[in-house]
């Protein structure tokens, strides 16, 4: 015959071996009776204590330099604006007085580069798109800023930083981009000489 | 006054009270409101009101490529976006006759089965959250719910907007020990729902509450279009994954867990014993997961290049078994890279019809738990 | 398994005489005044037995000045499925027979459609709005509608 409230009893057995768990007096006594353990505080302190992400996390994207900041692999094609699903990137290619792109390093290259922080969905369309690995995903998520405008709009200085940040961040994917720039990069060296 | 006798005194008036459950309100899921009609405490009439998280997803996605779609996915059902973005993916496979990568439907299927855990344990723990146990179960929840997420993470970038399922596969391949701590996380869940078990099944308190309230015939849902694991808790057989067998649920073996009753300790219960089938389905999978690329040649054209994809004109209805019922997006096409229609058959929509047929003669506080097993996420009742 | 759409056609025509179903594909399209007996039969009898109707929904023409209806039917009970039917109307003034009396599940996706795309359902036991608001004029899905000024500050202009 069951006993009323044997359910709820059990139940508490669990709560109390959790309870138990969280301290280190407890765990003692369940290590005592050869109990298995549970997790105990999970709770990550914010913001004393942050939580470590995988490298993959991804927040907000950045445009990516080699080198010195005005060498940016950015050539303004606009793929990344176009497929931007809520359409918050906004870019200007650098012209002269008569409307003919100018270059630099043998580039043309973004006279205006705009991403709006609180339209970005942190989707990462843009750099899955984009043809020369110009922009990546950062995982800075501290953002936050009193002015809609001034602060909640990143312009192209403010988005540039270095290939080595990139490798820093995320080394895995950094190794992999660099792999596709130099398979771009070397087409005649893989090309098999003519048998003599 | 003897109170037994108040209903049936001719003397004493009585007035009918409407009241407004929610908009706002912790339990009701999100914005969701419910037009009741009161007779002192019991419901007389109940009309669910909708459209508070109304965002036009359908006509957005008009006006933008099929990739592009995919992030509003995960914001559907916000709890499970990799099952989301999996039924897009097949429909657009179906409109376009896409290839999927062998190694990419594995994968997919795994992600879409750590989705199932991860809903129906968030489930009951809001579940028994409505019913008072203020916090623990909920809790507990979140706690195995947090490892999943984590996993999530390492895999796609992102907790839960995770984006990452695509035509052809899946976006990019899991990274190194993913799938060893995946393997260690599946064999250790057994144990979770067995502690949880233990805290609820055989619980006295649950059994009150639970048991023949909201009680759902078997004809009434299969009428009303009712699907999940709302629909299996009535009795009727019909699991997606089983019915038309896409993906690799047919290599796979696993039951499909039935109710008898209906009510709201049968769904509880037909949610748990699912998860113990998708730790079946989690194990046998990941044990087969074959190696070669995540995502075929032609799917990640389209990913990298989403301007150049043109289906042919036509149209298609991909539907997959996501947690909360039958997900199906209707797509239509008329040769350009956007869609001409684009329409999503959400389950949590279509599972609030039986709501008022559930709701009447309850108390006030049952109607609570019962719109609680119906499981429903506004993001997925509005679009 | 279902038989193909040609078959589904022949096995419907034969049993419903007056009624013309024109197939398109793997889709039946049917005649907006056949919909209901059409459809009772494709629910009551063998070897159909649709107990399921799994999405209604519409869709809009308006170079073509039609609207289209489609709905996925299943059975739950014999496990096959979809059949998809299509319903033609007039634009100018969609009107069609609700299907809520043979199915409950489409009470509320009929309820979508009118509101949406101001489709005309009769015999609809609640016909009014679902997810816009009581009193909002116009039908935001159809492809005319005219999208009002959204005033939010934006930084750039679209």
């Amino acid at each position: 015959m069951a006993v009323i409230g044997s359910g709820v009893l059990r139940g508490m057995v669990v709560t109390l071996r959790t309870f138990a768990e969280t301290y280190l007096w407890g765990r003692a006594v369940l290590r005592a009776l050869r109990v298995p353990p549970v997790d105990g505080l999970v709770t990550i302190q914010y913001p004393d204590e942050k939580q470590q992400h995988a490298e993959r996390f991804r927040y907000f994207p950045f445009l990516v330099y080699d080198q010195t900041p005005d060498n940016l692999r950015c050539v303004a094609c606009k793929i990344c604006e176009q497929e931007c699903p809520p359409a918050c990137i906004h870019i200007t290619m650098a012209k002269d007085a008569q409307g003919r792109p100018l270059k630099a390093h043998g580039r043309t290259f973004p006279a205006q580069f705009d991403i709006d922080v609180s339209i970005c969905m942190s989707c990462r369309i843009c750099v899955d798109v984009c043809p020369f690995e110009a922009i990546e995903m950062d995982n800075e998520y501290e953002l936050s800023g009193g002015d809609r405008v001034q602060e909640m709009l990143f312009t192209k200085a403010r988005l540039l930083k270095s290939d080595g940040y990139f490798h820093q961040i995320r080394p895995e994917e950094a190794r992999v981009v660099d792999q596709r720039l130099a398979a771009k990069k070397a087409p005649a060296a893989t090309t098999p000489r003519p048998p003599a | 006054m003897d109170p037994t006798t108040i209903d049936t005194a001719p003397h004493v008036e009585r007035e009918l009270l409407e009241v407004n459950l929610g908009p706002q309100h912790p339990s009701t899921h999100g914005v969701f409101r419910m037009q009741a009609t009161l007779d002192g405490e019991t419901i007389v009439k109940l009309k669910p009101v909708m459209g508070y998280l109304h965002r036009n997803h359908e006509q957005i996605g008009e006006g933008i490529t099929y990739i592009a779609s995919f992030p509003f996915t995960d914001r559907l059902d916000y709890f499970n976006a990799m099952s989301n973005n999996f039924g897009l993916a097949l429909a657009i496979e179906k409109l376009g006759g896409i290839p999927v990568a062998e190694r990419g439907e594995y994968l997919r299927a795994i992600m879409a089965e750590l989705t199932r855990l991860v809903n129906h344990t968030a489930v009951i723990g809001f579940l028994l959250n409505d019913m008072g146990a203020f916090g623990t179960p909920l809790l507990y929840a979140f706690r195995e719910r947090e490892k999943i997420l984590d996993l999530f993470e390492a895999a796609s970038g992102s907790r839960m907007m995770c984006n990452y399922v695509r035509p052809g596969g899946v976006r990019e391949d899991v990274p190194e020990g993913w799938l060893a701590q995946a393997k260690q996380l599946v064999d250790g869940y057994p144990r979770f729902l067995d502690e949880f078990e233990a805290l609820l099944t055989q619980n006295e308190i649950v059994r009150q509450r639970a048991q023949r309230v909201g009680i759902l015939p078997r004809e009434l849902a299969i009428s009303a279009s009712v699907t999940g694991p709302m629909l299996r808790a009535s009795g009727v057989n019909y699991d997606i994954r089983k019915v038309d067998g896409y993906s690799i649920y047919p290599t796979c073996s696993f039951k499909v867990p039935l109710g008898t009753v209906g009510d709201v300790y049968d769904r509880y219960y037909v949610r748990i014993l699912e998860m113990r089938e998708s730790v079946k389905i989690l194990q046998q999978a990941l044990k087969a997961v074959p190696g070669g690329p995540a995502i075929s040649s032609k799917g990640a054209a389209i990913s990298r290049a989403p301007r150049t994809f043109r289906p042919p004109k036509g149209d298609a209805y991909g539907r997959i078994e996501a947690p909360k019922g039958e997900l199906g997006f209707y797509l239509v096409s008329d040769g350009s890279p956007q869609p001409y229609r684009y329409h999503i058959r959400a389950p949590s929509f279509i599972n609030l019809t039986v709501l008022e047929d559930l709701c009447l003669g309850h108390k006030v506080g049952d109607v609570i738990i019962i719109l609680g097993s119906v499981d429903i996420v506004l993001g997925e009742v509005d679009r | 398994m279902l038989p193909s759409a040609e078959q589904l056609k022949s096995s419907i025509e034969h049993s419903l005489p007056g009624v013309a179903i024109t197939p398109e594909g793997a889709v039946l399209v049917v005649e907006p005044k056949d919909l209901i007996t059409v459809c009772r039969h494709l629910k009551h009898h063998e070897p159909f037995f649709m107990d399921y109707v799994a999405n209604v929904t519409a869709v809009d023409y308006p170079n073509e000045q039609r609207m289209d209806l489609v709905y996925h039917l299943y059975s739950m009970h014999h496990k096959h499925g979809p059949m998809t039917l299509r319903v033609k109307l007039n634009r100018a003034r969609p009107v069609v027979a609700s299907v809520t009396p043979l199915w409950r599940g489409a009470e509320f996706q009929e309820r979508e459609v009118y509101d949406l795309f101001g489709v005309q359902f009769e015999g609809h036991p609640d016909l009014r709005r679902i997810l816009m608001w009581e009193g909002f004029e116009g039908h935001p899905m159809r492809k005319d509608y005219v999208v009002e000024d959204q005033d939010a500050p934006l930084p750039h202009p679209r």
